[in-house]
Formats: structure tokens, sequence, C-alpha cells
């Protein structure tokens, strides 16, 4: 089979390897990962400035009083914004009894079951849905939940936030159970088991790593949401876990505060911020280390 | 010996002769529109070692996956005709095809054991997946361990992730996932084609241990393998049967001069 070098092929390697060819290959090559390397430290600019910024004027107001203390009247100084994080972490888990088993049997049925007209239907709902923008669902879920119930509540924050949850928990899923292997799901059926148990305790668990990093990312996103709770949650003052009463949340206080004409409630702001950065921050790593506990490392 | 397919209604029911395990009977299958077999019938003698040959594409794989109700599994897939087990029809109406996977295991071409567990889970899983706890599960996977001549080699490794293992012992540690299930049948689809020889050696070796008391269905492309490991030989080509024999027949003394071509490499 290995037979002499056709005579073009000799002439081509006897010319050596550093012909014209070959070094205009290496200079193309050399622009375009230079353009790479800028393009990606252009878009780590904004998002090293957003945190430097956030950090460096929210840390000022850091403190133990911001969780414990309530908002201090207008004109007195000092006072915390204990009640809007409770009410955001009470937000963001209602948002997840909402959007997350929704999303994720959602996603099950697309991945596993979805054929046809259905479940093409149903993956082009979720991405339109991924597309409305979130002020429209405060709208939907205004004259849904805040209309008949005649009163602002925690609840219609939490629903309002599960929708926009829905889409990206929905998608994430879909798309990483269909990562998944096919072998193992033959590998569970070939056994005996029933595709339900092939389902909740192979595939699932399989992906498991990665639907949690999509829950999360839903999580941050509804986490800094302000538009939908304007008309849903509304915002309280004074401490409330009471689901049919409404309820005040970060990302509503800081609007409310960084529109305000007071210097310290600026201040205050800034504070609440980098507090909603480093909750996203904390539920990120926790969710990470729960999935990682649960499955091996190989 | 024998254990329920379907609960209530059993279907038709046929005096299997002695010593016949499974019988295909007029087998079609397709995927979509293209007709993978075309009406075979081959049976699978009891505590015997049955091989199937032919070139790639003839639905050697897909007839095994026929065996125990696999083939439905891939969408558009459908089968035609019957499929007996102790003389009664796989296919038939109320039979559950997870109680039929439960009695005739199947071994992939590719190893697969479940990545997110450990090696003792992957023996237990048949069981655990099934909802069945059982009563002593370390000395159950030593048991099925042993079987699969793997033990020895993972004894101390036992909460090392399945995937952690080289291909042969992950295909040996598939086998001993079926094995703690005590099935009737194992099906192997080219169990050794994605192994080297030393690895093939030990699996081959294994089948004749555990052939001594549980009906093996063997897919090959390998005609030496067939040789060595069965008692009887199929030879499939187009999706049809074109002959089946006892091992030392088929490959002596062929009776059909396609056979003959096959065995003699002169074409597949």
């Amino acid at each position: 089979m290995a037979s002499a070098p056709a005579p073009s092929v000799a002439r081509a390697r006897a010319a050596g390897l550093a012909t014209a060819v070959y070094r205009r290959r290496k200079a193309v090559d050399a622009l375009m990962r230079g353009g790479c390397v800028a393009a990606t430290l252009l878009a780590l600019v904004p998002l090293g400035s957003v945190l430097y910024w956030v950090a460096s004027r929210g840390a000022a107001g850091l403190g133990v009083s911001f969780f414990t203390e309530l908002p201090a009247p207008v004109g007195e100084l000092g006072g915390g914004m204990g009640q809007a994080f409770a009410g955001t972490v009470l937000l963001i888990g209602l948002a997840g009894l909402v959007g997350i088993p929704c999303g994720v049997l959602a996603g099950v049925y697309l991945a596993e079951f979805g054929e046809g007209r259905f479940a093409r239907l149903v993956r082009f709902s979720a991405d339109v849905l991924a597309g409305v923008p979130s002020i429209t669902v405060g709208v939907f879920v205004y004259t849904l939940v805040v209309l008949s119930m005649r009163r602002f509540s925690a609840l219609a924050g939490g629903i309002a936030l599960g929708i926009l949850m829905l889409p990206t928990v929905t998608r994430t899923t879909d798309e990483l159970l269909r990562l998944v292997p096919d072998a193992l799901r033959e590998a569970a059926l070939a056994l005996g088991v029933p595709k339900w148990r092939a389902i909740t305790r192979v595939v699932l668990r399989t992906a498991a790593p990665g639907i949690a990093t999509g829950v999360m990312l839903a999580v941050a996103r509804v986490a800094g949401e302000t538009a939908p709770l304007l008309f849903t949650a509304f915002g309280n003052r004074f401490w409330s876990v009471t689901l049919d009463r409404p309820i005040g949340s970060l990302p509503v206080q800081i609007y409310t505060y960084a529109v305000s004409p007071y210097e310290d409630w600026h201040q205050q702001a800034w504070t609440a911020a980098l507090v909603l950065v480093l909750l996203v921050l904390v539920l990120n790593v926790g969710a990470r280390l729960l999935v990682r506990g649960r499955v091996p490392a190989r | 010996m024998s254990r329920p397919l379907a609960t209530g209604h059993q279907g038709p029911y046929r005096d299997a002769p002695p010593g016949e395990k499974m019988l295909a009977e007029g087998l079609r299958a397709w995927f979509g529109r293209s007709e993978a077999l075309k009406g075979v019938t081959l049976p699978v003698t009891e505590r015997r070692v049955t091989a199937i040959i032919g070139p790639s594409g003839c639905g050697k794989s897909t007839l095994v996956r026929c065996l125990n109700r696999m083939h439905e599994v891939v969408p558009g897939a459908r089968v035609e005709g019957r499929v007996m087990l102790d003389g009664l029809d796989v296919y038939g109406r109320d039979v559950d095809p997870v109680l039929v996977r439960r009695r005739v295991g199947m071994v992939f071409q590719k190893p697969n054991p479940f990545p997110t567990m450990s090696i003792r889970d992957n023996v237990l899983a048949g069981l655990r997946l099934n909802g069945v706890r059982p009563p002593d599960p370390e000395a159950l996977a030593e048991q099925a361990l042993r079987r699969a001549a793997l033990w020895d080699e993972v004894k101390d490794v036992l909460d090392r992730s399945g995937a952690s293992l080289s291909g042969g012992q992950q295909q040996r540690l598939c086998i001993a996932r079926c094995l703690a299930l005590e099935p009737e049948v194992l099906l192997m689809d080219e169990p050794c084609s994605a192994l080297d020889p030393i690895a093939t050696a030990k699996v081959e070796e294994l089948i004749h241990e555990i052939g001594e008391r549980l009906t093996i269905v063997i897919v090959t492309h390998n005609m030496q393998q067939a040789a060595r490991v069965s008692h009887y030989t199929a030879f499939l080509y187009m999706g049809e049967l074109v002959e089946y024999a006892a091992t030392d027949a088929l490959f002596t003394k062929p009776g059909n001069p396609r056979t003959e071509d096959y065995i003699t490499g002169r074409f597949g």
C-alpha cells in the first residue's frame, strides 16, 4: 500500500515546509485568534465593571442591620431592607415551586415522549414565551390573579416569576435529556425497568447537574426582575410573609430608592444591588454543591 | 421455572417441544418502511449457545432485539409474527414487555454501565430500579460479579464509578448486571466487537461457563467466535434465515451454497 509518493507531492516536500502558503496560513491563524481573544475581553468589560461598581459602592452599607431592620422613614438616617430581602427569598421560593416542577416535567415530556405536532407546538410556545417581555407576564398575572383576588399579593409575584422561569427550565431540561445517550435508556429498559423508572432514576439523574445549572440560570434571571413585580407583589415597607398580601422585594426596593432624591437612599440601593448579586451567587454555588454531592465524579 | 408474562389473560399457548426455550415464528420487523426481517423462523435451544452470524445490515441485531421486545423501543419500529418463550407468545395480547425483559436479559455491543452509579450499584441496578430490595445486597453483588468473572478485579473498588473500568471490564460488569436478575435467556448483541482480543477471550470463557446454566443467543460478525462458543449457528442474509444447523455441521459441510460462500470469505 505504501508506494512512492506522486511526483507533485514529492516536489512539495522537497520545497520544505516554510512555503509562502504556509506562512500566510500562520498569519491568518494568528489574526483570527487575536480577534477571538479581543472579543472575549471586550465582552468581559461590562461584566467586570458592573461587579466592580456594585461591590465598591454597595459594600459601605453592608452590615447586620441591612438584614434585620426595616427601612427608616424619609428624613431619618439608618434602617435596612430586611423585609425586602426576606420578600425576595420568599418570591424566589414561590417562583421555584411554580416554575421548576412544571418546567422539568414539560422538558421530560418533550425529550422522552414528545412526538408530532403537539410537541412541536409546546417547544415553539416555550421559545416564544422566553422572548415575551417580563412586564407582559406581569400584566397577565395582574389580570389573572390580582384582579380576581382584588389585591396585590406575594402569591401573584411568585406566579409571575414562576412563569418567567418556565421556558428556560423547560428548554434546558429538554436539551439536556436529549444529550443522555440512548444506550443508557436501552440498558435500563433491557433490565426490565418500566419506562417511567428508567427516566426518573437513570436519565434524569444522569442529566441532573446540567438541569440544576439551567434551573439556577432561570432563578438568577427572575431574582432581579422588577417590572412584573410592580403590579403583582407591589412592594411593602413592613415585615410580611403572608402569601395573600403585598410583599417587599429587593429589585422593587432598589428601583424606588434609586429614583429617590435622597443621598442615603442611593447608598442603600447600591447595597441592595450587591446583596442581590451575592444571593444569586450563593444559590448558584449551593445548587452545584448539592448536585455534585449526589452524583459521584468519574 | 416459568414466570408469568402478564397478569390475567395469557394469550395463545402452545406446548413447546422439550429443549426448545424460544422460537421465533415468521418474524418480520420494520424500521419505518424498510423491512429488516422478512419472515424468520428460528428455534433457540435451552441451555445451549445459539450464534447468529451474517454480514453487516442483515438483521442480526434486529432479530435478537425482537426476542426481548427491545425492537419496538426504537421510534417507527414494528414487528409481526410470533416469538414463543416456553410456549407463550411474548407478542401476545396483555403481555407486558417489562416482564419479558426481566426473563430475557440483554448485553449490548457497546458496554453501557450507568455512569452515575458505583460498580456495586450497577450490579444491583436491575433489582433496585425495579423496586426490589435484596435482603443481602453485598452477597448478591459478589455472586453476580463472580459469575461474570469480574470479582477479583473489582472487589476492592466496588464504590468507584462503573465508568472508571476498562472496556472489557465494563462489558463484564454489564453481564453481571444482567445475571443479578437471574434471567432465563441471555441475548448478547456483538458483545466483543468493542473489545481487544484478551478481553474477548475472557468474555468467551465466561459464555462457556454461564452457558451451562443459561440459554444464550449471541450475535457476532466473527465466524471464528461463533465456531468457538456456540452449539447451534444461524446464518442470516438480507433479513432472511439462510441456514440453521449445529455449529460443527454448518461450518464443516454447509447445506446452502450462500452459507458456504460466506464462511469461506467469498463475500460479506
